[in-house]
């Protein structure tokens, strides 16, 4: 191997932002058919480099070598003609073409769609991605649209694959078909950039890993060599942290009830909830898994009464019927929630910490005769501030100056400080870093442990897993029986996200392509 | 591209209260340039303009006059303008309030008492009130856009008062003139300083940005209006009502602008006539965006405002200069105020000229 150049090697490279070094200095070397990890915590400056490879961002300094010879990548269309493919993290995809007409719009050269439509169905036969090159993109699941990404990279013969994030919205049998392709891909000599934050993928996928933190190289290392717990270490510069929890109180009351929520999705390309029952008991935490957009959302939007439900018993908070009540009177029911959208729904960008923890907490005290009471709310920022470890300068800072961690750190816990009987969790840890994401865990596991009932919707099955007492999946709107954790696995509560489940969708989504009328 | 606009990592938290400022300066700096191409002196004719018209007790007392309804409009407005609903109707709505307070004045005109004044007001904010209502319910119920509709009904508004100043409220004795009879002493408001036209409606102007200081910075409706204008989603998920907001914010620049409307006739006017405003409901709109939305902030920009009116005319009168030239200056702040807002968030970088990534 020595002799071989390496397919790509980066010396030196570097790009400051106004306000942050993204990355300094980084050197990195890929040799031919070599599935390579780029490992590193949000923030870390995985995407700025990889962006720096594909020519989307210009580094400030350093150099790139391709097989051998220096180059400088001006812009993605030099970077294709290089052969340095990309699939991005989040899709670039027109929902209202076909596949055929979303591939033909990347490639550079024009290509007569019938024999373009016909290479798509053989290339993504034989990588074992089979595709329906006629099909409307914003008809496929999430799952098929990343094949659409694959598929269109892989047409175009690259040398170099470049991967950001992709198995975050993948269901684990689907992560594993993926792993095959990638692995045949390397074997037929191609290089693989794998950017990832998931230590089991790398420790399973790769050959080799260069890990980042605060945009440095922090270590080289042999995937096979290591440990979840040693990679961690290079990866945020601390043991992973682990969130304790003791076994569940299982006879508290019911809390939250939803009988037969059924709703038709206000956007076109949102889900139906298919007559939905869910229950979740004070003193336990409830999962519910699922790939985004199988209706989480519009499920997320009735459950805190930012949608109203036409039966006004479709859903009840101890007891008592509120699917005729808006967010406000609901949370003087006791409900509180924590939205995915942090900024501009969980909280107002523009104002203070102090001001947004008026937002929901008003009534604890800070209205009196339709005034405002300001101290109270200074007291009560001050206090989330202290008991949840938010990193920020003081509480008259702009909620915009904190990190999206923070921000999450201070919205849970605003809403926890209230005590709610229900607290109803979007996505608690995406894209935080480890230390917050425990932190925050922490705090709903003891929220549960003073006999709160807990919901948690999240992408992140190990999380879920972490967390929950039980578990339900949520699938094109409808939703799974409950189990209990310790009586189902990962590769279960998978197969039930595409759909297989009693009373489900029944088909397997990721394998065959669903037909869908309107 | 040789340049190109990229935004600030950090803006200025200081420059947000400056930005008027600067602005107001740029506005000073331009209107002299445009001096001197007219063929004037600019330093006489920036005399004319700013100095002359304050320059004694007389002119500061109509500089309050003047103030008075755009300092009241500009804080009704910026209530609705803080959770982002657009009430252009401050025109009509002050036409429709005069209309409605003139026509208390003229039904007791044969009458004295106290009570006619109050009357007065509470028709005119009652009638600015019912006016803006229109927008706030089409709104609402069938979210037509306020901008078009408030803004569509100040013609209306105008074409209404002049109807009936043409007809039915004409003074019979008038000799065919379209106004109405002059407003008896009961109808009008008291004189509190001897030799201006200083009257009670500027206290009752300040003591309208008193109660929308309490409402907007104090209250816990006005901290709703603000989320609501910053960011729907958040209020939405607090469980605001947005409906109430929007009818707050129209209604409350309805009442403040028909107030407006009684403060003209029964203080510097006397009377109805076809017109009863010189565009203050349309420069209030500058006013409270110069005053940052904040009554405080209005109060002052209101000052400036009522300076650019009185320097119109002065600058007419002395200097032959055009009518026009107070609406220039209006826009010129207005234009600076909203390049300097830009600015504050933006910065422009000449990086020269080279090929861009595509």
């Amino acid at each position: 191997m020595s002799n071989i150049p390496p397919r790509l090697q980066l010396k030196g490279m570097t790009k400051v932002y106004p306000t942050v070094i993204a990355n300094d200095s980084i050197d990195m070397s890929i040799a031919p058919g070599e599935i390579h990890a780029v490992l590193g915590e949000n923030g870390a400056g995985k995407s700025t480099l990889m962006k720096a490879i594909y020519g989307v961002v210009k580094p400030d300094r350093g150099q790139i070598m391709w097989d051998g010879e220096v180059v400088t990548i001006q812009n993605p269309a030099y970077a294709r003609k290089l052969g340095i493919g990309m699939v991005f993290q989040h899709f670039s995809l027109f929902e209202t073409l076909t596949v055929t007409e979303n591939i033909a719009l990347a490639m550079d050269d024009y290509k007569e769609m019938d024999s373009l439509a016909a290479r798509i169905k053989k290339v993504s036969e034989e990588y074992g991605l089979p595709l329906d090159p006629g099909q409307l993109v914003h008809s496929l699941s999430v799952g098929l649209r990343q094949r659409v990404e694959i598929i269109r990279c892989l047409l175009q013969q690259p040398q170099l694959l470049i991967m950001d994030e992709p198995t975050s919205v993948l269901t684990p049998q689907a992560v594993r078909k993926m792993f095959e392709t990638l692995r045949r891909l390397a074997q037929e000599g191609c290089s693989i950039l794998y950017i990832s934050h998931k230590l089991d993928e790398i420790l399973e996928l790769c050959h080799s890993a260069t890990i980042i933190r605060g945009g440095k190289v922090t270590g080289y290392a042999t995937p096979a060599d290591e440990t979840a717990s040693s990679l961690a270490r290079m990866m945020i510069g601390k043991e992973l942290p682990v969130c304790s929890r003791e076994k569940p109180v299982m006879d508290g009351e019911e809390c939250l009830a939803v009988n037969s929520l059924s709703k038709k999705a206000d956007d076109q390309f949102g889900t139906d909830l298919q007559s939905i029952n869910l229950s979740v008991n004070c003193g336990e935490i409830v999962g519910i898994a699922g790939i985004s957009g199988n209706g989480q959302q519009e499920l997320l939007y009735a459950l805190s009464g930012e949608h109203y439900s036409d039966d006004k018993g479709s859903i009840t908070i101890d007891g008592k019927p509120v699917g005729h009540l808006n967010p406000d009177q609901r949370r003087d029911l006791g409900l509180g929630f924590v939205p995915a959208e942090r900024l501009g729904r969980g909280a107002v960008p523009g104002m203070s910490l102090s001001n947004n923890a008026i937002l929901t907490a008003h009534r604890h005290g800070m209205v009196g005769k339709g005034l405002l009471k300001l101290d109270r709310a200074a007291d009560f920022a001050q206090k989330c501030i202290a008991d949840f470890a938010v990193k920020c300068g003081s509480k008259k800072d702009p909620i915009t100056s904190l990190s999206g961690g923070n921000i999450q750190k201070y919205i849970t816990g605003r809403e926890i400080l209230q005590v709610p009987k229900l607290l109803v969790v979007s996505q608690p840890t995406w894209g935080v870093d480890v230390g917050a994401a425990n932190i925050i865990r922490q705090a709903m596991i003891d929220l549960r442990n003073d006999g709160s009932a807990i919901l948690v919707v999240s992408e992140e099955l190990d999380e879920l897993f972490e967390i929950c007492d039980r578990l339900v999946v949520i699938a094109e709107g409808w939703i799974s029986p409950s189990v209990t954790v310790d009586e189902t696995s990962k590769e279960a509560i998978g197969l039930w996200m595409s759909g297989m489940f009693p009373g489900g969708p029944t088909e397997d989504k990721s394998t065959t392509d669903p037909k869908k009328t309107g | 591209m040789f340049f190109k606009i990229e935004a600030r990592p950090e803006p200025s938290k200081a420059m947000k209260y400056f930005s008027p400022l600067v602005a107001a300066l740029l506005m000073l700096f331009s209107g002299l340039i445009i001096f001197s191409l007219l063929g004037k002196d600019s330093i006489e004719a920036f005399y004319a303009f700013f100095i002359e018209p304050v320059n004694d007790l007389y002119g500061i007392g109509e500089l309050f006059i003047k103030a008075a309804p755009l300092m009241l409009i500009g804080t009704g407005l910026a209530v609705g303008f803080r959770a982002s609903i657009w009430n252009i109707g401050a025109e009509g709505q002050l036409a429709i309030g005069a209309l409605f307070g003139g026509y208390i004045a003229i039904v007791f005109n044969d009458n004295s008492g106290f009570f006619i004044l109050p009357l007065m007001i509470v028709a005119g904010a009652v009638g600015g009130l019912l006016w803006a209502s229109i927008p706030a319910f089409l709104r609402t119920v069938f979210n037509a856009n306020e901008i078009l509709v408030s803004l569509m009904l100040n013609y209306v508004a105008i074409l209404l008062l002049g109807l009936l100043v043409h007809g039915p409220l004409k003074d019979p004795d008038g000799y065919g003139f379209p106004q109405s009879v002059l407003f008896s002493d009961s109808a009008l408001l008291p004189i509190l300083m001897e030799g201006t036209r200083f009257h009670l409606g500027v206290l009752i102007a300040v003591v309208g940005v008193i109660v929308g200081w309490v409402l907007l910075q104090k209250s816990f409706t006005g901290y709703q209006i603000q989320v609501a204008g910053l960011a729907k989603n958040a209020a939405s998920y607090a469980g605001f009502k947005y409906k109430k907001l929007i009818w707050i914010g129209l209604l409350s620049g309805g009442t403040a602008a028909g107030i407006a409307g009684v403060l003209e006739i029964s203080g510097p006017i006397g009377q109805l006539l076809p017109t009863v405003s010189p565009g203050y409901g349309y420069a209030a709109i500058i006013v409270a965006f110069v005053g940052r939305l904040h009554p405080g902030g209005i109060l002052l920009s209101s000052l400036l405002m009522a300076l650019l009116y009185l320097g119109g005319e002065s600058g007419q009168m002395n200097l032959d200069l055009p009518a026009a030239v107070t609406g220039v200056f209006q826009g010129l702040l207005l234009f600076y105020l909203l390049a300097t807002d830009f600015l504050i968030d933006y910065r422009v970088c000449f990086s020269g000229f080279r090929k861009e990534a595509i």
